[in-house]
């Protein structure tokens, strides 16, 4: 999957997995901190993770407000960080969402449909004069299809910005496979 | 066995149990449940009159005990008006725990009265912060706040506290250390330097022919003082102290070149930027060190000592960074030193470089021109007065601004803790409550806070809080009738249109003032009157006394080196300026 070469992946961005203690206001304090030492948030998504007590902020940091050293060096002094890991595009595995309302009259709808199931994304919703779909998948995968779709009226869209977590190298994915059968 | 208490009881026995002798503080509506049990407390409570003062009498406290200072305070305004010594505190590396009161957790969200979103306020002037929202949580969090708060780069620590989590009640437990680590997954400061980089310093220092040590506030957070001067004395290499290390190392001492920076002395400027090394011990390469950062010390290799990490890089990056507690890495630096030498290796002859130094000394004194029979008094003049008439072991503490220059140029520093000032935030007004937490910190010591006319006029009333409490503290003001030092940078940079920098020659009337705040109050009007009046000062210790020097308002700060300049680019005094030649 070479991601890099794309648009969506220009060099001046880089993803950062931070794990923080799943906590109230530590979004803020993150959110924060980047308004602060005025360093730009290029996208970002929040959940928890498998351990309850920490969640994971996979962060697109745009690099060029900020040498992304001193980004982590002064995200890390934050209390609830517990780690960074800076996702090389090249050695990571991204994902995102995107949802669109297109408006369509209901016989150009086929068109639509059939990019969609190209793209192997989803109908989520039918209407008279519009559809609803989703995709989930690479980042520059999704700027494809949102491109695509641009051409027939998009009235609504969102994208959740990526996630990510490291590749596995050959024998971390011997290690998964082993623990699989242990267990 | 369990025991149940309030949250405020919990809270003053945590505080008690965290060693706290002293708490700054003002009460108010929210924060009323924790002043109940602290009548019953051992802990001694100073009731001040603007929660700033509270603020900055722990910060005075902090810097000169070392432990960290506390303060007490209600919700919303006292919240408020503890932003600018918590944001203080923060930029100058000062231990403190602020405790704010909240309202009830019911009402969190609604606008009610005293209500201010403290938290969200204080996250960017505070290490750490942390709304409490069960009265259970309390002994935890305290504990936290004073490990966050000393531990590391030390800074201020604020914990929020709604009026019903302190007046419900808890089941009382005492976390062990090992609870309070295992609670903070993401904090762990690293104090021991890499081996492999502290060999290479040690090399790097050894093939050096022009060093210097730089030290920064610190060595003085990290009690590095004594390993200072072991380094210093084995290498045989001049030091320069920062406005926030002054002390930090004998002015007395042979190899102590004083101040560099902004209005460092000429000598201790030069010498960084001609060196071939700087050993950066605890020090930031602040803008006020560094002038133009482009053209500062262009041939300088750099160690850079410092524990956080943040610092490494952040304004000129080092070729030896070195992660953690100035002491333990000095002292390993020393050894390894000391092991390179035994080993055989030879310290590149650094003579000549000391006799370059040596002649920067002796040509750029610290100057001003003395006053003339019949002219205004100089305000440096006061100032050597005061130290010269200051008994041994005095703390001086400074506003910001003209005098606080002055101060840091003209005083004596030749122990570690005596000299308390605003640094990093540069707070016009931190100079008397400061002086105020620093007497209480060190009962044993005199305490002489020097203050400008305009800071002077930021806090003056919690000489009443000095007064009522038994709080003797001593200031000299400065009152040259303006805001100086924006006067200098209007006369030199504006072309001298002064614009609202004038305050008022007659008016307020410092020495009424001060008797009304309980103080004796001293005007100086004349040279002749300079000696007398201090030593009459220092002659009371049974209350505060201040005294106003009327100081000549056209005396200027040099050397300076403009703000943005180049340190090449220094500004001597005119007196000065004919030997510049000399600084090349």
């Amino acid at each position: 999957m070479n991601s890099n070469s794309h648009s969506s992946n220009q060099p001046t961005h880089h993803i950062l997995s931070v794990l923080v203690q799943n906590r109230p206001g530590v979004l803020a304090r993150v959110a924060g901190l980047f308004a602060r030492r005025g360093y730009n948030i290029f996208s970002l998504a929040v959940a928890p993770t498998e351990d309850p007590m920490l969640s994971r902020l996979t962060i697109v940091v745009d690099v060029e407000s900020a040498p992304l050293e001193q980004v982590v060096k002064q995200l890390f002094k934050l209390v609830d960080v517990v780690k960074i890991s800076e996702l090389d595009p090249r050695r990571s595995v991204e994902r995102e969402l995107l949802m669109a309302t297109v408006r369509v009259p209901a016989g150009d709808r086929g068109q639509v449909v059939e990019l969609t199931n190209i793209f192997e994304g989803k109908i989520l919703a039918v209407g008279v004069e519009a559809i609803t779909v989703s995709l989930d998948g690479s980042p520059d995968k999704l700027d494809d299809f949102e491109e695509l779709l641009r051409g027939y009226g998009i009235v609504e869209l969102q994208r959740t910005g990526r996630v990510a977590l490291p590749k596995l190298d050959k024998e971390a994915r011997l290690k998964a496979v082993k623990q699989g059968k242990a267990s | 066995m369990t025991q149940k208490i309030t949250g405020a009881q919990a809270l003053i026995k945590a505080l008690e149990l965290e060693n706290v002798d002293t708490i700054f503080g003002l009460p108010g509506g929210c924060i009323l449940p924790a002043y109940d049990p602290l009548l019953d407390s051992p802990i001694r409570h100073i009731l001040v009159r603007h929660e700033q003062g509270a603020g900055h009498m722990a910060e005075g406290y902090a810097h000169v005990t070392g432990r960290p200072g506390v303060a007490l305070v209600t919700s919303g305004p006292a919240a408020t008006n503890m932003v600018t010594p918590l944001c203080d505190a923060y930029m100058d590396s000062i231990p403190m725990v602020c405790i704010t009161g909240q309202v009830p957790t019911t009402a969190i969200g609604t606008d009610a009265f005293q209500e201010c979103d403290t938290v969200g306020i204080t996250r960017s002037v505070t290490k750490h912060n942390e709304l409490i929202m069960a009265a259970d949580d309390i002994p935890l969090l305290v504990r936290q706040a004073f490990h966050i708060a000393t531990t590391g780069r030390p800074g201020p620590v604020l914990l929020d506290l709604p009026k019903d989590v302190l007046q419900n009640s808890m089941t009382w437990h005492w976390p062990s250390d090992e609870e309070v680590l295992d609670s903070l997954p993401g904090y762990k400061p690293v104090t021991k330097g890499h081996p492999r980089m502290i060999k290479e310093a040690a090399r790097m220092i050894l093939n050096s022919k022009q060093p210097v040590l730089y030290a920064g506030g610190g060595i003085l957070k990290a009690r590095a003082a004594d390993a200072l001067r072991e380094l210093a004395e084995l290498i045989d290499t001049p030091v320069v102290t920062t406005l926030m290390a002054r002390g930090a190392f004998p002015d007395d001492h042979p190899l102590c070149l004083g101040m560099p920076g902004m209005h460092g002395n000429a000598t201790a400027i030069t010498a960084m930027q001609k060196s071939d090394l700087l050993i950066t011990l605890g020090a930031r390469f602040d803008d006020r060190i560094t002038g133009k950062v482009a053209t500062f010390a262009p041939d300088a290799k750099i160690i850079h000592v410092d524990i956080d990490p943040a610092e490494q890089g952040k304004v000129r990056r080092p070729d030896v960074p070195i992660v953690g507690d100035c002491r333990l890495v000095i002292e390993e630096i020393v050894k390894a030193i000391k092991d390179l030498l035994n080993a055989g290796e030879k310290q590149q002859d650094i003579s000549a470089w000391k006799s370059r130094v040596s002649g920067w000394r002796e040509q750029f004194p610290l100057y001003y021109a003395s006053h003339e029979p019949g002219e205004a008094l100089k305000p440096q003049y006061c100032l050597e007065q005061l130290r010269d008439g200051a008994p041994e072991g005095t703390i001086l503490c400074a506003g910001v601004g003209q005098h606080q220059m002055w101060s840091s140029q003209y005083w004596k520093f030749n122990e570690p803790y005596t000299w308390v000032n605003s640094g990093g935030l540069g707070t016009m007004g931190f100079s008397v409550p400061a002086a105020i937490g620093a007497k209480v910190g060190r009962p044993d010591r005199t305490v002489w806070a020097v203050d400008g006319d305009g800071c002077f006029q930021m806090t003056a009333q919690e000489l009443v809080t000095a007064s009522v409490e038994r709080i003797p503290i001593k200031v000299a003001i400065l009152n040259n009738s303006y805001l100086g030092m924006v006067r200098q940078w209007q006369e030199m940079f504006y072309e001298e249109r002064y614009s609202e920098v004038y305050l008022s020659p007659e008016l307020p009337d410092f020495v009424k003032w001060a008797e009304s705040m309980g103080c004796i109050g001293i005007r100086v009007e004349s040279p002749e009157e300079v000696q007398p009046a201090i030593e009459k000062a220092n002659s009371i210790d049974d209350r505060s006394v201040v005294v106003e020097f009327r100081v000549d308002a056209g005396e200027k700060v040099f050397p300076m080196v403009p703000a943005g300049s180049s340190n090449d680019d220094v500004l001597l005094h005119p007196d000065q300026n004919s030997r510049r030649e000399f600084l090349r």
